[in-house]
């Protein structure tokens, strides 16, 4: 995945569509300021000049499905693992809760459930059939909507071709509105997200660490041409 | 036959006062045999000034006959039972009090399980509280007794022998209170076998590079080993304790005895047994707390991967254990009535290896620190900031002032070694700062990380509070329940040290060495001046 920071507006509508399709639980505003909120995605906004002309910066932050990924070798249970095409996966029913995975992810996106997760009516009604209800004390994030990619992914064997670019789309990528998002596969070097990945502008969060993330973040260079 | 210095040959039954002393000298058969920690411990004459005399040289140390030995051991195997076998109101009602705590700490165990882990105050960044800090603490305090208990045996100091039995007690109650917080902070307990490699269809198994595994393995190899370590030499003692108990009592000393009659054989065996293990428990006990240690050393975040945690956690849980062993000793030995045979003079000992290790750990510790201080890190800079000026200040101060300059401004004067309320008050007061560090370990980096839209703060919940209180609770509960079926000073160690010390000093006996075909020298063996040089 590539994040044009020129093009996010923090409208948070990643976020809202996120919830959406993958059936995150609301946890209510106290929860919330516990720190607890389940927001696989979640634009973190800096300031870049103080008050009376405040300037910030957003950074859309989700799971960076590194290649080197911090949270694989510390889980005791192989709850969460590789998946062969680069994806990383959490596996719900093999999590039994050590939050070592959480403490070890440097961009903290890894996400818990603190309580038994709730869809009270009518939410329920609107529970997304593809993808699994977590249940509580298990870790879950990001996923690419993987229940996406394993769908065109099926499709494409059934077909008996690849899979196509912009053949799969997460929720995300789907409803951003300014096109700041793009997905796609990084090992065809023609397509646009690897191109994107070339780009000048282009960086990896935290890449001192050596976690070697799947997302490149586009610099924002708007602000400062003014 | 080992030169001992003198100090290694003091906790003994000697003959009074003779000489030296400011009383005149008395005949030998007049004299009192005067048992440790008997009467008053400090001023003219008492046991601690015939001690220091006797380690000095000023005083001859005249060691008891055959028959007083055999005296000494029926006071002793009586002072212990007894306390085993007396049950009053006041101990009822102690255990009452404690056994209470130990319910509440499961009480609010189930509370969180059917409710769900977010009862904690743990949250996003802080994953861990003051669970993982009660794990690292419990395991810590679990380090000493073990681990003193081997290098005071295989250095052969004599003055281990009524402690050891404590101290290995101490290892395996903490040990199993420790052990309780993994399983607690977990989300979905229910799954806790998950980690257990076990044989299943799907031939899944836990995942052996994650130092959770590690960890598994090391604290239930350091359970089991420990608890081997405080039975094994308990099994004459449960013979002693079949051979003078009745009923329901008798039976059961009698299997735990394990057939022991005291052949040649048997304690031929016990010795080798007990040779072999103290020797290879001590590399387990350091590797447990390493291995704790690397939970927090193998990850990314700033504060926890740091080269020098496996050695500084080490120090730091024999530097809590010394002082946790310290208390408990004392209360136990006010408990049971063991006033003669844990004496002042072991606190005295004791307090001076607490102020080596306080001084090493204060090393590691300083190091630490410098090093974040100093490393440009912009995230360990903040975190020192934090610790040091910050919100943190009031309990890292604490800290510092407890295991750094308070031990060190005290531990110096043998008067305040020797006296044990000072002694209670110091020890508590360093296993505080030792629990706050570890808070500031677990949570103090873990506030703080590279993305300051995600630092975080913790307030612990109340079921927290009650199970990281309720397990002292716990741990006390396990020692008065414990104290009651098991002997809480070696029995046959405490002799075999009287023997051993008596045959030191005077050579076999007359009687025996009309029996014995090699002449034995007359003189002392070693005599105390050529100890004292070897010493030296």
């Amino acid at each position: 995945m590539a994040i044009d920071l020129d093009l996010c507006t923090a409208c948070q509508a990643c976020v809202v569509a996120c919830y959406a399709e993958n059936n995150i639980a609301t946890v209510g505003e106290e929860q919330i300021q516990n720190g607890r909120g389940l927001h696989w995605i979640r634009i973190e906004r800096y300031w870049k000049t103080e008050w009376p002309q405040p300037q910030a910066l957003f950074l859309p932050l989700l799971c960076q499905h590194c290649v080197n990924a911090p949270c694989e070798p510390v889980c005791p249970v192989f709850a969460s693992v590789h998946s062969d095409d680069g994806l990383n996966l959490q596996v719900y029913n093999r999590c039994f809760g050590t939050r070592y995975c959480a403490n070890n992810c440097p961009y903290k996106v890894r996400m818990f459930n603190w309580f038994k997760p709730e869809f009270p009516e009518p939410l329920n009604a609107s529970l997304n059939p593809d993808v699994t209800v977590r249940g509580v004390g298990i870790m879950e994030k990001c996923t690419f909507c993987v229940q996406r990619i394993r769908r065109a992914r099926q499709q494409a064997r059934a077909e008996g071709r690849k899979v196509l670019e912009g053949e799969v789309v997460p929720a995300c990528v789907q409803t951003c509105p300014t096109g700041a998002l793009t997905f796609g596969d990084l090992n065809d070097p023609n397509s646009l997200v690897a191109r994107l990945a070339q780009s000048e502008r282009g960086y990896n969060l935290l890449e001192f660490l050596g976690t070697q993330p799947s997302i490149t973040y586009l610099k924002g260079v708007g602000a400062e041409r003014g | 036959m080992a030169r001992l210095p003198n100090w290694a040959r003091l906790p003994r039954y000697s003959r009074g006062p003779t000489r030296g002393l400011g009383h005149d000298p008395v005949p030998e058969a007049e004299r009192p045999l005067v048992r440790q920690g008997h009467g008053e411990e400090f001023g003219p004459g008492s046991v601690l000034e015939v001690q220091d005399a006797v380690a000095d040289g000023r005083i001859e140390d005249v060691p008891p006959t055959e028959q007083e030995l055999e005296e000494m051991d029926a006071a002793l195997d009586g002072v212990v039972l007894r306390s085993m076998t007396r049950i009053g109101p006041g101990y009822l009602l102690l255990a009452l009090v404690l056994g209470f705590g130990t319910l509440s700490l499961f009480g609010a165990w189930l509370y969180q399980i059917f409710q769900g882990i977010g009862v904690a105050g743990i949250n996003r960044p802080v994953f861990w509280g003051f669970y993982i800090t009660s794990f690292v603490f419990w395991i810590g305090v679990s380090h000493s007794g073990t681990l003193i208990s081997a290098i005071l045996r295989v250095l052969n100091v004599e003055w281990r022998r009524p402690l050891t039995r404590g101290a290995e007690a101490m290892t395996l109650f903490s040990l199993m209170v420790g052990a309780l917080f993994p399983l607690i902070h977990l989300g979905r307990v229910w799954k806790f076998y998950f980690m257990i490699p076990y044989p299943n269809v799907r031939e899944l198994w836990p995942n052996f590079h994650s130092a959770l595994v590690w960890d598994l393995v090391a604290i239930l190899t350091y359970m089991t080993s420990s608890a081997l370590f405080l039975f094994m030499p308990m099994i004459p003692d449960m013979a002693t304790a079949r051979d003078r108990t009745t009923g329901i009592r008798r039976r059961v000393y009698g299997v735990l005895a394990l057939g022991w009659r005291g052949s040649q054989q048997q304690w031929h065996r016990l010795h080798l047994a007990m040779k072999v293990y103290t020797i290879v428990i001590i590399p387990v006990a350091v590797s447990v707390h390493s291995i704790v240690s690397w939970d927090f050393a193998m990850t990314t975040n700033e504060g926890w991967h740091s080269t020098i945690f496996a050695p500084y956690f080490v120090i730091g849980a024999i530097y809590s254990g010394v002082a946790a062993l310290i208390t408990v000793l004392i209360f136990v030995r006010r408990g049971l009535g063991l006033q003669e045979y844990i004496t002042k003079f072991h606190f005295d000992r004791l307090g001076l290896i607490l102020l080596a290790v306080s001084v090493i750990w204060f090393y590691m510790f300083f190091a630490q620190v410098l090093t974040n201080w100093y490393g440009g890190n912009p995230v360990d800079r903040e975190l020192e900031e934090l610790h040091i000026f910050g919100a943190m200040a009031p309990l890292w101060w604490f800290m510092v002032a407890v295991n750094v300059f308070l031990p060190f401004f005290t531990l110096w004067f043998k008067r305040v070694r020797r006296s044990l309320p000072a002694m209670v008050v110091i020890t508590v007061l360093i296993n505080m700062g030792m629990w706050i560090e570890r808070y500031l370990i677990v949570v103090g980096s873990n506030v703080r990380n590279h993305l300051p839209f995600d630092w975080g703060d913790y307030t612990p919940g109340i079921p927290e509070i009650i199970i990281a209180g309720a397990t002292f609770a716990m741990f006390a509960f396990l020692y008065v329940a414990l104290s009651k079926a098991l002997p809480f000073v070696s029995l046959w160690e405490v002799k075999e040290g009287w023997r051993l010390d008596k045959w030191r000093t005077q050579g076999i006996s007359e009687e025996e060495t009309e029996s014995v075909e090699e002449p034995q020298p007359a003189a002392p063996l070693p005599s105390t001046s050529e100890a004292g040089e070897a010493a030296t």
